[in-house]
């Protein structure tokens, strides 16, 4: 448990390290995130024999924060009230660019993915 | 102790705030649950409905209310990191599905940007909020990151950045399934590029496959976004 969290916070701190010391535009925990999976994948090459990380406590560890990932973003959520009057203030082409941008994001990725994994004849779909 | 003071004290410590933040969100997650995980009972949503009623209620500032989430919000660092393990036990799955994941995510990453800058610019909306708004879709440090960088107002970017979120989070099942979609890589990765954590969290709720494209989607939207809305507000001003 403590070894999966010190895992999980060393590769955020190396990460915010190497983002900060390069000046480069990607946060901290995406490259935190990259470490930890080149290390899961280089673990996994060099011990093929090693208990999957579902048997380690970081894989419970993970388990529980992705669980409750939706949590993680109230405190954040919370502030924009706060902010409702900025958003109010530019009235309803705010609103409506946000509403059908989203959608449309959606949609547009959703299909580029499926008719591209279709050409490619690799159709994993479950 | 009198009641006056007794609030005065718990007000101005880190515990109310944080055990408040997690009552919230546990009955927000109790209604969700009880509703089948219906995507309209959104469990950000509801939380952040409860607790904003609360400190209007209480009058109580959000520099009050932050020292005591943040403990909550410091764990958003270590979860990202988190998303490593599911992308390595899903790692096979990814690996055959290289060539929609690239092209899915050009195509989501530039449709997310020119569509809203697009209709909000035909609204009349000024620069310095085209800027705030290019980067919506992208988890909120990037976003706020990118909108300094262009003269966009970051507030205001993480306010469109956690509205956008929710949106998708709501929108994603109703309109896949209104399409017949059943690719659940598709969903998921739809859902990370349109809808940054939020979409991913909702991705997780649904299927580990999802959350797993869907988290790939966010990191790798964050990248492109940052490269991609500097060009375009260079051509936009």
């Amino acid at each position: 448990m403590l070894n999966a969290i010190l895992i999980l916070l060393s590769c955020q701190l190396a990460g915010e390290a190497i983002s900060r010391g390069l000046g480069l535009p990607i946060p901290g925990p995406v490259i935190g995130m990259a470490l930890l999976f080149a290390g899961l994948q280089l673990r996994a090459r060099i011990w093929p024999d090693a208990p999957g990380v579902d048997a380690m406590p970081l894989g419970a560890v993970a388990a529980f924060l992705l669980a409750n990932l939706s949590l993680l973003f109230v405190p954040a959520g919370a502030g924009i009230v706060s902010h409702a009057a900025t958003l109010a203030a530019h009235g309803a082409g705010l609103a409506v660019a946000l509403v059908a941008s989203t959608a449309l994001t959606l949609v547009v990725t959703a299909l580029v993915f499926v008719k591209v994994a279709g050409w490619t004849g690799k159709d994993g779909a479950p | 102790m009198k009641p006056e003071l007794l609030w005065v004290y718990l007000s101005a410590s880190p515990l109310l705030w944080l055990s408040l933040t997690l009552l919230a969100y546990a009955l927000a997650d109790r209604l969700s649950l009880a509703v089948g995980r219906s995507p309209l009972i959104n469990p950000v949503l509801i939380a952040v409905g409860i607790l904003s009623a609360l400190l209007w209620i209480t009058r109580t500032p959000y520099a009050v209310y932050f020292d005591g989430a943040q403990f909550v919000h410091f764990l958003l660092g270590p979860a990202t990191v988190a998303l490593a393990v599911p992308l390595h036990r899903n790692w096979p799955v990814v690996r055959r599905a290289l060539l929609p994941v690239a092209a899915a995510l050009v195509a989501g990453a530039a449709t997310a940007v020119v569509s809203a800058v697009g209709i909000a610019w035909l609204f009349g909306a000024p620069y310095e909020v085209l800027a705030a708004l290019a980067p919506k879709s992208v988890t909120a440090a990037i976003a706020m990151g990118v909108a300094r960088e262009i003269g966009g107002e970051p507030s205001l970017t993480a306010t469109l950045v956690i509205s956008t979120g929710i949106l998708g989070a709501i929108m994603v099942t109703p309109l896949m399934n209104a399409m017949g979609l059943t690719d659940y890589r598709a969903r998921g990765f739809a859902a990370g590029i349109a809808s940054h954590g939020i979409g991913t969290a909702r991705a997780f709720q649904v299927d580990p496959v999802a959350g797993t494209f869907a988290g790939i989607a966010m990191g790798l939207n964050g990248l492109v976004t940052a490269l991609l809305v500097p060009l375009l507000a260079g051509w936009l001003r």
